[in-house]
Order: structure tokens, then sequence, then C-alpha cells
């Protein structure tokens, strides 16, 4: 399979994805790693969870990395989003492109990131150091 | 008819649960979401969110069906 993308429970296994992707017809590989940030538009964050509609949120992620292979010359391309409870310095999204060539894979998965930001349905909520928690809802 | 709705992040929080079945008029997707906001009280205005049938994205203006499962999709921010 050239493209896969999942919600994952569980903390997210790098190293098995990248090596899912290696192929001989790929000279470059590039990945993106979202990872659990301890601030937020001046708050402090203690832990992020995530929920998903999972369904819908398979088969846009889907959607999104069969665009990416039609619109860039890469061989594959991959993505995890996790759910739940995560901890600072967790793994939130893994986005993994090979392709012939870097220029490609570096616009793949730049791309591939921005449009799972914009078009999945998973949602972060932030919970704050002071007790707060606070759902994000981002106006396009 | 009867429709199945599912709530997420805030709007699950501001119905105090994830889904529900709705006896509502037939109607669009936009009015069935008017009925769960005055039942609830949701913050967010329909212009925000998006609405799945089934799995699956769909519009507004679209007729709702009986039996439907219904998803209101707030503004997402996975990542």
């Amino acid at each position: 399979m050239s493209q896969q993308f999942r919600i994952n429970e569980q903390a997210i296994d790098v190293p098995r994805l990248r090596d899912a992707l290696l192929d001989h017809r790929a000279g470059a590989f590039a990945s993106f790693e979202g990872w659990v940030r301890d601030h937020n538009d001046g708050h402090s964050v203690q832990r992020l969870r995530y929920e998903s509609y999972v369904e819908l949120a398979e088969s846009e992620g889907a959607r999104i990395l069969e665009e990416a292979i039609s619109r860039f010359a890469i061989v594959k391309a991959m993505a995890v989003h996790r759910i739940g409870d995560l901890e600072l310095g967790e793994l939130a999204v893994w986005v993994g492109v090979t392709a012939a060539h870097r220029d490609a894979a570096f616009l793949a998965c730049r791309w591939i990131i921005d449009e799972i930001k914009a078009r999945v349905p998973i949602w972060k909520q932030e919970r704050y150091v002071d007790g707060d928690s606070e759902w994000l809802h981002p106006v396009a | 008819m009867r429709v199945r709705v599912l709530y997420f992040a805030s709007l699950r929080d501001e119905a105090g649960r994830e889904d529900e079945t709705l006896e509502v008029a037939s109607g669009s997707f936009a009015q069935v979401y008017e009925a769960a906001r005055v039942r609830h009280g949701f913050s967010l205005p329909r212009e925000r969110l998006r609405v799945a049938r089934n799995g699956a994205f769909a519009e507004w203006d679209e007729a709702a069906n009986d039996g439907d499962e219904i998803a209101f999709i707030p503004p997402v921010s996975g990542g």
C-alpha cells in the first residue's frame, strides 16, 4: 500500500512506521513530528487531550494522502495521529513521506500536515497548569 | 423522524453527552442543528461547523433522512 492514515490510541511507534516506508524507488525520506508543547497563547499547558470522530478522520486522512500522491512526485506517504491524554513532550502526530528526490518529499510532508490540521476531525483540549481547560476551535 | 446525532469536543461538553436520538420535523441538516442548538444552548453558530451523514461529510441544505447518524463537526484542531 502506498499510503496509510491512522488514528492511534497508543503511543506512535516511529521506527516501525519509518521501516514501513522503506522502498528502493525512494532516495529521500522526510518526516514531521508534532509534539505536546508546554504553552499556547499565553497559557501554561500541563497536558493535552485529543479526541476524534475516528471513522470520518480515517477516511478524510486517507483522502489527503491519496491527494498528496497525485499532487507530488512521491512514492509513499503515511500519517498517524494520536488521541487520548498526552503528556508534555509526547508525540501527537507523525507524517512520513518518501520520494525519489528530496524536494517532493519536503513539499508533500508540509502539505500533508497542513491539510490534516485543516480538515481532519480531531480536536485538542488544552489542560492548563491553573486547572482550567479549553477545547480549541480555531477560526479558519 | 428520528435521527441519531453525535457531539464532539465543546459541543459534547455543552450537551453533557456524546450522542442522542432526536425526534425532529423533516428538514435539512441545518434545521436539525438548530433544534439541537436550542435544546442544549450550543455556543458555536452553525456557520462555524461542518456536518456529516453516516460517516461522510455532507452539506447543510441536504435533507436529513429518518435513521441518519448525523455528526456536527466543530472547527478542528488536530496536529
